[in-house]
C-alpha cells in the first residue's frame, strides 16, 4: 500500500527550484519544475555524490552543481554520454500539498 | 494517429548525421527509411585515404553500424539506388523495385568523383577516388600491376597517389597547373610539399594536360596534350567532384551546379530538402564535411518543424592525410590589394607560415611544416580577433603569449598516448583518440560530453581541437564563426547582449520568448547568462531570478565536495583589527568551524560550515561589522594590497589606503566573472598587481594601470593601460574599466581572454582617449553599484530568502 506522506506546501518550494527532506538515513531532495510537477530523489549525484537539491533546475532536469552532470528527475538517470543513477521516489500534488512516499522502513526524521 | 515519413535518399554523412540530429531533436516523430547505392551502413568518407594507405581497416571507419539503424528503427536498403522520385504521389522507387512514400523526402546524394571526357576514360584500369569500391579496386590492382597515373595534384590526388605508393606503386601525379593544391596553398608551401613527396618518391609531372587514355581493353599508358606519353596499368582520376543530382534533376527539381536550396536546406519542392555535397547554396557547392555538418544540422531542426536554424555558408579549413607530412590552410590565403602578409620561413627545417592580414585582422592563414596553430589561427579568422596586441609573435604561435600552463606540451602531433592533456578530469590524449574513433566524434562537444576532456578549467581546449583536427583531419568540424550561447539557441552572446539592450527586454521569458530559446526554462549554462545579461543591463529594474544563479551565488557561500560552505569575511584591502580577529575567531569556535585558512587575496576562509548554519553565522559577522566577502561570486572578489609607503621604506603612495578606497567602490558589483584587484605601492609590486584584472602600480609621480592579468589557469600579465596622477582618477578609471567589462564581456570571460579578443587599443580608446566616454561609463557604474551594494549576508541573516537554508520539517 502507497503510503503518502504530507511534506510541504507547493509554495514552500520555489519553482525551478528544490527543498530538501532529511530521513534517519539520507537526504531527498524535492524538485518543482516550472509546470509545478513535484519529484524526488535522493540528494546523491551518481558521479560524485553532489547534492542535486543545490542544482540548478530546467525542464524535467537537474544539473548536479560539482561536476555538471544533468540528471534526470523523472527516472533519477544520468543524462548524455554519463552513465549513472540516483533513486527515485513518487511524489505528488494534491490541492496545493505536496505528498512523498518513503521506502519500506525509511522513516522522516 | 500514425507516424510521418521521413525517407533519405542517400546513406552517406551528411544523410545520416542529419538523421542523428532528427533523432535527438524529436527520437519519436518520424518512421525512417534510408536507402543507400553502396552495399554498407554509414562510413566516414573522408578515413579512406588512411584506409588506402593501409593506416586503418573499412571497420575502424562505419560511423554507424547496422545495430544503429535496428535500435533508431531505421528501415535500411542498402545497394539499392533510388531511380526515381514521384513529386505528385510522394513516392521513391529503387531500381530493384521498392517502393516508399514520403511527407518528407531528404536527398543526400553526394557527389560524384569528375572523369575529364577524354578518348579511352572507360578503359577497365580507370577509377575515380570516391568510395569503398574504389579503394577496393585500387588495392587489387596494387598487387597485380605495377604503374599508376593519378590525375589532378588537389588534396584527393595526393592522398590516393599517397596511398598507392604505400601499396608498393610507381606513382606519377599529374598535375594542369604549375603547383599542387592551388586551392588550398600558395606556391611556396606547394613547393615545399613536392619536394618533400618527390623525397618520398612519389613523381610529378606539372602543367600536364591530359588529351587521352591508351591501351586496348586495359589502360596501357597517358597521353598529353604536348603529344609526350607516359605509362600507366592504373589511372585515377582526382580531378574534382560533381554534385550528384540526377536523380533531382529527373524528378524536375529545380537545380543549377547542385540541387538548389535556401537557407533552410529546402529545395524548390517545400517537402524535400537536401544537403551533402549535392547541393548549391548561396551560389557555392561545398566538397569539404565540416560544412556538410553545418548543413545537416540545420535541416534537422526544420525536419522536426522547430524551425530555428538558419545555414549561411560556412568558412571551411584544410588539411592533407598523409601522414608525416602537416599542413593547414584557412580562409582568403591569396593576398589582394591592400592586404599584409606576414611570413616564416625556414627552409632548412621545412616550415613554413603565412598570415593574411587587413586591419589587424587575420584573413587567411598558410602552413607547412608546423601546423600546430592552425585550430588558433581558424579561430583567429572565424572570430575576427584584434591581434595589434600579439602581432609581432603571432607567428610564432599560441604558445608564445605565454602558456604557461602547457608551454612545448602543445605539440599535439608527437605526443604519446599517455600524455594527459585534461590536467581537471584526468584525461589522457589516447582516451580522447580512442573516443573519437571508437564514438565516431567530431565536435569539441562531442568529445567534452564523452571524455570531459576541457570540460571544466577549459584551459586544454586548443589542445583538445588540436587532436580532434589531427585525428579526424578535415572532418573536424571547428565551432561555427558564430557560437551559439549553448545548445538552447542558435544565438551567439553578443547577439544575446544586443537583444536585450536594443528592444528592451527586462525578463528572462522576454528573451525566452524574442530569440525563440528551443527549450523550456533554458539550462544550467544559459540561465545564469541571461540573468547575469539582465542585471547588468537594468539595475534597479531587473529583478534578480535566484533559481538561476549557480548554487554559490544562491547560498552566498562557496560549495565544497562534500557540500558544506565556506565563508569568507570582507577584509577592505586586505586590513584587520584585533577586534576583527577576534569575531572571527568567536564565529569559528561557535560553529566548529573544522578549518581555516588565510586566503591568496588575503582574506580569511572558514570551511566546513553546514548550510543550515550560515544565516546565523552570519548575524554573527554582520554584528561585528563585516559584509560578505562575495569569495563565491562573480564580481569582485578581493584588492590585495602591500604595506604602502605608511611602513614601507619604498613605498611612494599610500596603497593601502587606495585598495580600501577601490574595494569600498566596487565591493557587491556582479560581473561576467569574477574579478581581482591589487594596488602596490611601488614597482617591486609586492600585491602582484600585474596579474590581475585591475592592478595598480604606485609610482612617485602617480598611479599606473594595468587591465587584463591573470594569475590562473594561463598566467597572463597585464597591460598597461594608463597613467593617472591622483586617486580620484584611479577610482575614475577602475570604475570605467568595469562597466565596460560588465556590459560588453560575454558571461564567464575573464577579463584577460576579453581584452585579448577586443584588444588593447580598443580598451585605452574607450578609456583613456574618450574622456566623456569614461565619465558616463563611471557614472553608469556608480548607479549600478547603488543597488548591488546590499549586503546579501545582512538579508539573509535577518530572515531573507530562508527557504534557500532550510531543509522541509515534516508535520507529525
Amino acid at each position: 500500500m502507497t503510503n503518502w506522506i504530507e511534506i510541504a506546501k507547493l509554495e514552500d518550494i520555489p519553482k525551478l527550484g528544490s527543498r530538501v527532506v532529511k530521513t534517519d538515513t539520507m537526504n531527498i531532495a524535492i524538485f518543482r519544475t516550472a509546470d509545478d510537477n513535484v519529484f524526488a530523489l535522493k540528494d546523491e549525484c551518481p558521479h560524485k555524490q553532489g547534492p542535486l537539491s543545490q542544482g540548478i533546475v530546467h525542464d524535467n532536469t537537474v544539473t548536479c552543481p560539482l561536476h555538471n552532470w544533468r540528471i534526470s528527475l523523472e527516472s533519477g538517470e544520468a543524462q548524455g554520454p554519463d552513465v549513472g543513477c540516483t533513486n527515485t521516489y513518487a511524489a505528488k500534488v494534491e490541492n496545493g500539498v505536496v505528498y512523498l512516499t518513503l521506502a519500506v522502513g525509511e522513516v522522516a526524521a | 494517429m500514425s507516424k510521418q515519413k521521413l525517407v533519405l535518399v542517400g546513406n552517406g554523412m551528411a544523410g545520416i548525421k542529419t538523421l542523428e540530429e532528427v533523432l535527438r531533436l524529436e527520437p519519436d516523430m518520424y518512421e525512417i527509411t534510408v536507402f543507400g547505392s553502396e552495399p554498407h551502413p554509414n562510413y566516414n568518407r573522408i578515413m579512406l585515404s588512411p584506409v588506402l594507405a593501409g593506416e586503418k581497416t573499412i571497420d575502424d571507419i562505419v560511423l554507424n553500424d547496422m545495430q544503429w539503424y535496428q535500435d533508431n528503427g531505421i528501415a535500411l536498403h542498402t545497394g539499392d539506388p533510388i531511380v526515381e522520385i514521384d513529386r505528385v504521389n510522394k513516392k521513391v522507387k529503387t531500381a530493384g523495385g521498392i517502393e516508399a512514400v514520403y511527407d518528407r523526402l531528404l536527398i543526400a546524394t553526394g557527389s560524384n568523383p569528375f572523369m575529364i571526357p577524354v578518348p579511352g576514360v572507360d578503359k577497365e584500369g580507370v577509377l575515380g577516388f570516391r568510395d569503398i569500391a574504389d579503394v577496393d579496386a585500387m588495392l587489387e590492382a596494387s598487387k597485380n600491376y605495377k604503374k599508376a597515373v593519378v590525375i589532378g595534384g588537389g588534396l584527393l590526388g595526393l592522398e590516393a597517389a599517397n596511398g598507392l605508393m604505400k601499396n608498393g606503386m610507381d606513382v606519377t601525379v599529374v598535375h594542369l597547373m604549375d603547383f599542387l593544391m592551388e586551392r588550398q596553398l600558395d606556391k611556396p608551401a606547394a613547393d615545399m610539399l613536392k619536394l618533400s613527396l618527390e623525397e618520398r618518391g612519389m613523381n610529378f609531372l606539372m602543367e600536364a594536360q591530359t588529351a587521352e587514355i591508351l591501351g586496348d581493353e586495359r589502360v596501357k599508358g597517358v597521353k598529353f596534350s604536348d603529344g609526350s606519353e607516359v605509362e600507366a596499368d592504373l589511372v585515377v582520376m582526382a580531378v574534382g567532384i560533381r554534385p550528384n543530382m540526377e536523380l533531382a534533376q529527373s524528378a524536375g527539381i529545380y537545380c543549377e551546379r547542385g540541387i538548389v536550396v535556401n537557407d533552410t536546406m529546402q529545395t524548390y519542392d517545400p517537402s524535400i530538402y537536401s544537403v551533402g555535397e549535392c547541393v548549391q547554396h548561396r551560389g557555392v557547392c561545398y566538397g569539404l564535411v565540416a560544412p556538410l555538418f553545418e548543413q545537416a544540422k540545420v535541416a534537422a531542426t526544420h525536419l522536426v518543424k522547430i524551425g530555428l536554424g538558419r545555414y549561411e555558408g560556412s568558412l571551411t579549413s584544410t588539411k592533407l592525410k598523409v601522414t608525416g607530412i602537416d599542413l593547414f590552410s584557412a580562409g582568403q590565403f591569396n593576398e589582394e590589394e591592400g592586404d599584409e602578409t606576414l611570413v616564416l620561413q625556414d627552409p632548412a627545417v621545412g616550415v613554413y607560415k603565412k598570415l593574411v592580414i587587413t586591419d589587424n585582422k587575420v584573413k587567411g592563414a598558410v602552413m607547412y611544416g608546423d601546423t600546430l596553430d592552425g585550430t588558433w589561427y581558424f579561430q583567429l579568422i572565424r572570430e575576427g580577433t584584434d591581434i595589434s596586441a600579439f602581432r609581432s609573435t603571432i607567428l610564432f604561435g599560441q604558445h608564445d603569449l605565454g602558456d604557461a600552463g602547457h608551454g612545448d606540451e602543445t605539440r599535439v602531433a608527437a605526443l604519446s598516448n599517455d600524455a594527459e592533456i585534461c590536467g581537471c578530469n584526468g584525461v589522457c590524449k589516447g582516451d580522447i583518440v580512442n573516443a573519437i574513433q571508437t564514438q565516431g566524434l567530431f565536435t569539441l562537444d562531442e568529445v567534452r560530453a564523452h571524455t570531459k576532456a576541457s570540460a571544466s578549467c577549459g584551459s586544454c581546449t586548443g589542445l583538445v581541437e588540436s587532436i580532434i583536427a589531427s585525428t579526424v583531419g578535415e572532418g573536424y568540424e571547428a565551432a561555427p564563426s558564430k557560437k551559439a550561447m549553448c545548445k538552447c539557441t542558435d544565438h551567439s552572446h553578443d547577439d544575446v547582449i544586443t537583444a536585450i539592450k536594443d528592444n528592451e527586454l527586462k525578463d528572462m521569458r522576454s528573451v525566452f520568448d524574442f530569440m525563440d530559446w528551443k527549450t523550456p526554462d533554458g539550462c544550467a549554462s544559459c540561465r545564469p547568462a541571461l540573468n547575469y545579461y539582465l542585471l547588468a543591463r537594468w539595475p534597479g529594474e531587473y529583478k534578480d531570478d535566484a533559481q538561476s544563479r549557480f548554487i554559490n551565488e544562491r547560498a552566498h557561500g562557496n560549495i565544497q565536495k562534500d557540500g558544506t560552505y565556506s565563508v569568507v569575511p570582507r577584509m577592505f584591502g586586505g586590513l584587520c583589527t584585533p577586534k576583527d580577529l577576534r569575531a572571527i575567531a568567536d564565529v569559528a569556535e561557535k560553529f566548529d568551524v573544522p578549518e581555516m585558512k588565510v586566503t591568496g587575496g588575503q582574506r580569511i576562509d572558514l570551511f566546513g560550515v553546514k548550510k543550515e548554519d550560515l544565516p546565523a553565522m552570519w548575524d554573527d559577522l554582520t554584528q561585528a561589522g563585516f559584509v560578505s566577502g562575495h569569495a563565491y561570486a562573480k564580481g569582485l572578489r578581493t584588492v590585495k594590497t602591500c604595506a604602502g609607503k605608511t611602513w614601507c621604506r619604498f613605498g611612494t603612495q599610500n596603497s593601502t589606503d587606495l585598495g580600501v578606497q577601490l574595494e569600498e567602490l566596487t565591493w557587491g558589483s556582479w560581473m561576467p566573472h569574477k574579478f581581482k584587484m591589487a594596488v602596490s605601492g611601488c614597482p617591486r609590486n609586492c600585491a602582484e598587481a600585474t596579474i590581475k584584472d585591475f592592478g595598480v602600480v604606485c609610482v612617485d609621480s602617480g598611479y599606473e594601470l594595468h587591465i587584463g592579468g591573470n594569475g590562473g589557469i594561463k598566467v597572463r600579465v597585464t597591460d598597461l593601460l594608463t597613467r593617472v596622477e591622483t586617486v580620484e582618477e584611479v577610482l575614475e578609471y577602475s570604475g570605467a574599466f568595469i562597466q565596460l567589462y560588465r556590459e560588453e564581456a560575454h558571461y564567464l570571460d575573464r577579463t584577460a581572454p576579453w581584452v585579448e579578443r577586443v584588444g588593447l587599443n580598443y580598451v585605452k580608446q574607450r578609456i583613456v582617449d574618450d574622456e566623456a566616454g569614461r565619465k558616463e561609463l563611471f557614472e553608469r557604474f556608480k548607479y549600478s553599484q547603488k543597488f548591488a551594494q546590499i549586503d546579501p549576508w545582512k538579508e539573509r541573516a535577518q530572515g531573507a530568502e530562508s527557504h534557500e537554508f532550510q531543509t522541509l520539517k515534516i508535520a507529525g
